[in-house]
C-alpha cells in the first residue's frame, strides 16, 4: 500500500526521434494474477497494475487499463507527435491494492 | 463531536477518492470476463471489420509464455483506442489503451500467454471497430 519508492520503481526514457518522441517505461511490479500458488500450495493474492496514465506537459496523452495478463515488471513503449526537446513527460500507475507511483522525465535528443 | 465527525468524514473522502475514481475507470467486467466474446461485449465492441492496417509484431513461437513482446501499430485514421486480447488466456482482455493529443496509435508491451493462441487486436476509430490477429505458438504456460 501507499507510495512506492519512485526512483526504484520506474525507469523511463523519452527521446526525440525525427518527428516523434519515443517514450520507454519499465516498471517494477509483481503483476500477480491471483491464480498462482506459493511453495505451500496457497494461492497468492492478485496484485497488478490496473491503470497507467501518461501526460505531456501536464496534459493526458495516454490512458491504459491493464488486466493480469501484462507481464511481471511491465514494459511499455509509446510515441508522441508534436513533443519537443525539454518537454516533460510523466507516467503514473495505480494498482488494485491502492499503491501508486509517478515518474517524470524531460525529452532528450535520441 | 459533530465537527470532529465532519472532519473525519472529510479526511476519509480525501483518502478514498483516488481509489474510487480508479474503480470507476477500470472496466472490471471486461477484464474479469473469461470468454473473449464477453470481454468484447463489455468493451462495447459490436461489429468489427478485419483490417490489414493494424500491424501486430510478435514472435511466431514463444518459449516461455510469461513474457511475449507485442508491438501494435494502427494505420487507421482517427484511431482512438487499441485493445489487446488473447483468446485462450484465463481472462482474455490484456490491455486497453486510449490515445489523445498527439499520441500515436502505437504501443509495445509484454504480455502473458497461457497456451498457443491468437493475439487479437481491436482498434476503435470514429466509433467503428477494426480487428486483426496474429497467432503465437506458446511452448510453456506463462499464466501461472
Amino acid at each position: 500500500m501507499g507510495v512506492v519508492d519512485m526512483a526504484d520503481n520506474m525507469k523511463m526514457r523519452a527521446q526525440l526521434k525525427g518527428d516523434f518522441v519515443e517514450v520507454k517505461v519499465l516498471m517494477s511490479h509483481p503483476m500477480e494474477t491471483g491464480r498462482r500458488k506459493d511453495d505451500f500450495g496457497q494461492l497468492i493474492a492478485a496484485h497488478f497494475v490496473q491503470l497507467v496514465t501518461a501526460t505531456l506537459n501536464g496534459n493526458i496523452v495516454l490512458e491504459a487499463q491493464w488486466g493480469t495478463g501484462i507481464s511481471k515488471n511491465p514494459y511499455l513503449t509509446f510515441r508522441l507527435k508534436g513533443a519537443k526537446l525539454g518537454d516533460v513527460i510523466a507516467v503514473t500507475w495505480h494498482d488494485n491494492l491502492g499503491a501508486t507511483a509517478t515518474q517524470e522525465i524531460a525529452v532528450t535528443q535520441g | 463531536m459533530q465537527r470532529r465527525n465532519f472532519l473525519l468524514g472529510l479526511l476519509s473522502l480525501v483518502i478514498l477518492a483516488p481509489i474510487n475514481a480508479l474503480a470507476a475507470i477500470w472496466n472490471k467486467t471486461a477484464f474479469e470476463a473469461v470468454k473473449l466474446v464477453d470481454a468484447s461485449k463489455s468493451l462495447d465492441i459490436n461489429r468489427e471489420t478485419y483490417s490489414a492496417d493494424i500491424q501486430i509484431t510478435a514472435p511466431d513461437r514463444a518459449e516461455n509464455g510469461a513474457i511475449v513482446q507485442v508491438e501494435v501499430k494502427s494505420n487507421i485514421a482517427n484511431t482512438e483506442s487499441i485493445a489487446i486480447l488473447v483468446e485462450k488466456n484465463p481472462t482474455p482482455l490484456i490491455a486497453h489503451f486510449k490515445f489523445s493529443l498527439g499520441a500515436e496509435p502505437f504501443v509495445v508491451t509484454r504480455i502473458k500467454m497461457a497456451e498457443t493462441s491468437d493475439i487479437k487486436v481491436v482498434v476503435k476509430a470514429a466509433n467503428v471497430y477494426f480487428t486483426n490477429s496474429k497467432n503465437v505458438v506458446v511452448l510453456e504456460n506463462g499464466c501461472g
